[in-house]
């Protein structure tokens, strides 16, 4: 299965737009029916390029949001003055074509049978993309491993991927933290995550855990530093951080 | 040949009458893109200089307070970025770089632009005079932004901008053409966008 | 605009090298830290691909599309590679 999902030739192939979700009211999940996958490993990404009639090419990571083994599946956040989110969330119809190349990726991966220490996610905003594959794929591979998610979003209806989280089974603790706005009566935690949440809902570094972060750069580098500072050596700790729409990429922005 | 994006066109908008005004292979974008080869340099004002210098030969350098006080200008001007998209109308405050070249004796015929951060990029001297250069402190009336280059960068929009250095401190005389750091990288030496040099050997 | 990381040019990586690249291990020829090509700080969207150390800021690697051709600087670089 790993030598399969990373192919030596990385060629741009055609996709078929199949299905459409929209998550949020800035978030929609693109289900792609693509002839050529050879499947793909949980956390890797894909990379979209979009041609105008003039010639004009646009090009974005994304993160494969669905399981190895289900359709190729990406979740892409809208930003307002971006070039390529605005028409992937909002233009884009089923049974559109959209060229894409993939899988990518070696390092932010996870497999079923990595590793004996505890699982420990931790997503800002759009950054739960890869992690939901992840935990999909420990669903589907029956592992049992212990798993914390702590997920930052700025509020409720920005949480992508809810009902599905709220449903986890018992092997797999999410933690929310919203950053801006609560509704009335919220329980759960507000605000940045910081040391403190870190210190809290983090599987202590003693049993060994291996730790996903990923969200905006900034996200990234607060949680990264604080596992550090928690005990987490440095390469138990894999990053991957998100421009602005949901892949590595790079902002949707600029040229 | 890559398939079409059926109702994807970016986000360019050539405005009517902009022909002539926008050199072949660019673009018309009514933003202003944010491209950068390294983290954002945040000098303080009070440590700031910008110096011209030589081998063996005067040099001068002036302090934030010493080039806000010479004669400065307001540019409008087209840019034009190598990666394909055009701005047309900007609008820059500037103290012109013949006013700072004056000052110094020289006799040579390339300057190499050198910025915080380690950025270079080399231009020949007449490129950077009779009114083709400045070192620009403002945009659009209000101080340069430390992402756009600030607090001070060059202006040349004759060249692609890639030669219009952000966070500049200097400019190295020179007497041969070296090139800076983009050039080394593949870019053209010269950089033309009416003649389309992109590239090293265009 | 943020700098990102290795992974966001893993598709670049795997064009040039025609391999998986951003598990990797790179070595900076400035100050010797090394660690995976997906820690180290990259800038897109410039007029190239700019990969710097993330311990010391200087130039690892520098990528430039020259008409249709991938140009690869390297020499940032002491080492890269598997292990």
């Amino acid at each position: 299965m790993e030598g399969t999902a990373v192919r030596g030739r990385l060629t741009w192939q055609v996709a078929t737009v199949s299905q459409l979700i929209d998550e949020t009211p800035s978030v929609r999940t693109i289900v792609l029916q693509v002839p050529d996958w050879a499947g793909h490993r949980a956390g890797q990404h894909l990379d979209v390029r979009l041609t105008a009639e003039d010639g004009y090419s646009a090009e974005r990571s994304y993160s494969i949001a669905s399981a190895p083994g289900e359709p190729v599946a990406i979740t892409v956040e809208r930003l307002d003055d971006g070039e390529v989110s605005p028409y992937l969330t909002g233009e884009l119809q089923v049974g559109d074509e959209l060229e894409l190349r993939g899988p990518i990726g070696g390092y932010f991966v996870w497999d079923a049978d990595h590793d004996r220490g505890p699982l420990m996610l931790l997503a800002g905003g759009s950054g739960i993309a890869p992690l939901r594959s992840i935990l999909r794929q420990r669903e589907h591979s029956g592992s049992m491993v212990p798993t914390r998610l702590v997920y930052s979003s700025r509020s409720l209806p920005d949480v992508i991927y809810r009902g599905e989280l709220d449903r986890c089974d018992g092997g797999v603790e999410v933690i929310y933290t919203l950053t801006r706005q609560q509704p009335p009566g919220w329980s759960g935690h507000a605000g940045r995550v910081d040391a403190a949440l870190l210190a809290e809902a983090t599987w202590p570094a003693s049993q060994d855990p291996i730790a996903f972060v990923c969200g905006p750069t900034s996200f990234v580098e607060t949680v990264a530093e604080g596992l550090v500072g928690l005990g987490y050596p440095a390469r138990r700790v894999k990053t991957e951080r998100f421009g602005a729409t949901g892949g590595p990429g790079g902002p949707d922005g600029g040229t | 040949m890559s398939p079409i994006s059926r109702g994807f066109h970016g986000r360019r908008r050539t405005p009517a009458g902009a022909e002539g005004r926008v050199p072949p292979g660019q673009y018309v974008t009514s933003d202003f893109p944010v491209l950068s080869a390294g983290p954002t340099p945040h000098t303080p004002l009070e440590k700031w200089t910008f110096s011209i210098t030589q081998e063996g030969g005067p040099s001068k350098s002036w302090s934030w307070t010493e080039m806000r006080g010479l004669s400065a200008e307001t540019v409008t001007a087209d840019i034009h970025c190598v990666t394909r998209w055009s701005k047309l109308d900007t609008e820059w405050q500037a103290v012109s770089l013949d006013t700072l070249l004056a000052q110094v004796e020289h006799d040579a015929e390339y300057v190499m632009a050198f910025s915080d951060g380690g950025y270079t990029t080399n231009l020949p001297l007449a490129d950077v005079t009779g009114g083709q250069a400045w070192l620009a402190f403002g945009y659009d009336g209000k101080p340069l932004e430390p992402e756009h280059g600030g607090p001070a960068r060059l202006l040349v929009p004759h060249l692609y901008f890639w030669k219009s250095a952000k966070w500049v401190r200097g400019l190295e005389l020179r007497d041969d053409d070296e090139p800076g750091f983009w050039e080394t990288y593949g870019y053209h030496m010269y950089g033309d966008p009416w003649k389309e040099q992109r590239y090293a050997g265009d | 605009m943020e700098a990102l990381d290795g992974n966001a040019i893993g598709g670049l990586l795997q064009e040039v090298f025609g391999t998986e690249m951003t598990n990797a291990t790179g070595m900076c020829g400035t100050c010797g830290a090394a660690g995976p090509v997906a820690e180290c700080v990259v800038y897109l969207r410039a007029p190239g691909t700019v990969v710097r150390c993330r311990n010391c800021g200087y130039v690892l690697m520098v990528f430039v599309k020259v008409r249709d051709m991938n140009c690869v600087d390297l020499r940032g670089l002491a080492t890269l590679g598997r292990g």
